[in-house]
């Protein structure tokens, strides 16, 4: 369309014969005000979108909020039923998610920082942390469906907290790694030699001073990392989590379901009371994450002033 | 330690730190092996992904013959006589990822242009954490918001005959979950443009807005080729939005007013039921699973190579 006019004036700018540039200079500013105004548009979009997003769930969802939502169990009747037992599989999740991902996380990171060499085996498993970062999250599902339900199903009791919690902890694995290596690789080259200089190994050297320095930038990255495995549903799904719970888990082989999976649940009905159910489980689900973004921001402002 | 090694100066001080160094360099080797433990163990992720699909595919494919599986136009894996044509679904994922780089391209690229090219850095500094936010909605929110806002306020407005569950709102609402994705990659390249061409077309006498459409969009093309290819490899494999608001109508019929299935809404409703270990539908979920694994893989690695090469030209 901008190419069109742009000829069309053309013509005329050429009738004019002064013109220097094709189109007018009248021409030109008009459609520069034009497309000034559309970048503008378009920045703001996905703001209005999500302006939108929020202030419908909330009308939908906060008048059906009450202290019974949170402690009830599964129930048949819209109005009795609860998300108590899966805001507790969630917690479960997250705990025992952080536990596995981040000490493997923080490992795989310090080596290929601080240890690895240029060989191939490295690089190799480099350009196999970006791509892990880039498959689907459903395929994880796959994968923990396979291995850890199936394959593994005699130690973790099938579909139980844990098989999910290692899921999950896969998937949030390379994000973890990549904002740790970041966090690593901000931290100046005088620093270690500073540590080697005082007979430091190269161990305690990362001990004593590079890892106390990446906390802060590792730590944001692990929080939003880990606040996405709340937020994921569909690798779950697949692993089994349950929709109808009526009891609350009490280890990690137990049954379980999660926030998202009985938001899932309650969306899937056809009854409308269960869609406003939806919307107050997603006002939950909104809470928690808003919370654990805000620990993140809040400990990248600290650290970042002292710094 | 120092006081060791105090005590020990005064009888024979190079043995001992002879001995202690040799049990710091035991430690030191134990410590390096366990770390890259944890680096392999990323390694055997992506072996126990392509184990496990393979594994269960070859399964699938002793039932059903690759042919039908890539050759049939009608997929009823879950009826009585069941027919396999991935073809199907495949359809289905590229109707909704067609319309949601239909929005999200032309408005991800405009809000990259904006950021980069007019936006204060004040603005942006609010731009940039709001992109954010967007980005980190779960998608089953996504999914809520297409159903129960976005299909009646069509209905509502200017497709009365829109059926509850359409393509057309799952992939505009897919849209809107990958602006962030595309305008922060293309934002990376636009950034990467050097200064000196913008000034010289400046001096040319360009308007900002020819600065920006064919001065700055040309030079980082590759970048944003990349951005779109990431893209589209996030509508491929995204859910939970198609699942809730798309319907579970597996066809061969590319209007976005009907109900249609993905490859990943398919997965999600056969998961979501009760289906046993080792039955025929069971298989097909990871066969379905590996041609997705396959396509986004095959997206992932072409983009790869473009954002290598904006970078090469640039840095």
């Amino acid at each position: 369309m901008t190419q069109q006019s742009d000829m069309r004036a053309a013509q005329k700018g050429g009738s004019e014969g002064r013109a220097v540039f094709k189109t007018s200079r009248a021409v030109r500013y008009a459609l520069d005000r034009l497309f000034t105004g559309l970048v503008f548009v378009a920045a703001i979009i996905g703001l209005v979108v999500l302006t939108v997003l929020l202030v419908d769930i909330a009308w939908d969802g906060v008048p059906r909020l009450s202290w019974d939502f949170i402690t009830n169990f599964s129930s048949a009747s819209p109005a009795r039923a609860g998300i108590y037992p899966a805001l507790l599989g969630s917690l479960w999740l997250l705990l025992l998610t952080a536990i596995v991902s981040v000490p493997l996380a923080v490992g795989a990171a310090v080596y290929l920082e601080e240890y690895a060499n240029d060989n191939w085996i490295n690089r190799l498993i480099e350009v196999n942390i970006s791509n892990l970062a880039g498959i689907p999250s459903i395929i994880y599902g796959l994968l923990g469906l396979g291995i850890f339900v199936n394959l593994l199903g005699s130690i973790t009791g099938g579909r139980s907290i844990i098989s999910g919690a290692l899921t999950l902890s896969l998937l949030v694995l390379p994000v973890i790694i990549i904002a740790t290596r970041e966090a690593l690789r901000a931290i100046p080259d005088s620093v270690r030699e500073g540590g080697y200089a005082l007979g430091a190994t190269r161990w305690e050297m990362i001990r004593d001073h590079l890892l106390p320095m990446a906390v802060p930038g590792a730590l944001t990255g692990t929080i939003l990392a880990l606040s996405r495995a709340i937020g994921e549903t569909a690798p779950l799904i697949v692993v089994g989590a349950a929709t109808f719970i009526t009891f609350a888990p009490h280890s990690p082989f137990d049954e379980y379901s999660a926030l998202p999976i009985q938001i899932f649940d309650f969306i899937s009905r056809p009854q409308e009371a269960f869609q406003v159910n939806a919307a107050a489980g997603i006002v939950i689900l909104m809470i928690v994450l808003l919370l654990t973004n805000s620990v993140a921001i809040w400990l990248r402002n600290k650290y970042q002033r002292r710094g | 330690m120092a006081v060791d090694g105090e005590r020990g100066s005064g009888r024979s001080g190079t043995g001992l730190w002879q001995r202690e160094s040799r049990a710091r360099h035991y430690r030191e080797q134990a410590v390096k092996i366990v770390l890259a433990v944890c680096a392999y163990a990323s390694v055997l992720t992506t072996f126990g992904i392509i184990f496990v699909l393979i594994f269960e595919t070859i399964a699938f494919f002793r039932e059903v013959s690759i042919i039908e599986f890539l050759t049939s136009t009608t997929w009823s894996a879950a009826f009585a006589n069941p027919k396999f044509g991935i073809i199907v679904l495949i359809s289905g994922t590229l109707l909704t990822t067609v319309i949601a780089i239909a929005v999200a391209l032309p408005v991800g690229l405009l809000a990259a242009i904006f950021s980069s090219e007019y936006a204060s850095t004040r603005l942006r500094r609010w731009l940039k954490p709001a992109l954010e936010i967007l980005a980190g909605v779960p998608t089953i929110v996504y999914g809520y918001f297409a159903l129960t806002f976005v299909t009646p306020f069509l209905q509502g407005t200017i497709l009365p005959s829109l059926t509850i569950f359409n393509a057309l709102s799952a992939g505009l609402v897919m849209g809107v979950m990958i602006i962030p994705t595309i305008t922060s990659v293309s934002e990376d390249a636009i950034y990467a443009v050097p200064r000196s061409l913008r000034e010289g077309a400046y001096a040319l006498g360009a308007t900002k807005r020819e600065v920006a459409t064919r001065i700055v969009v040309p030079a980082a093309l590759s970048g944003i080729v990349a951005a779109v290819i990431l893209g589209i490899s996030r509508a491929v494999g995204e859910t939970m939005i198609v699942a809730v608001s798309a319907g579970a109508l597996a066809q061969l019929d590319f209007n976005p007013l009907d109900p249609t299935q993905t490859m990943t809404a398919f997965i999600v409703q056969v998961a979501s039921g009760d289906t046993p270990t080792g039955t025929l539908v069971y298989n097909t979920i990871f066969a379905v699973g590996m041609t997705l694994f396959v396509i986004t893989l095959v997206l992932n690695i072409v983009s790869y190579f473009f954002v290598r090469r904006f970078r090469e030209t640039y840095e």
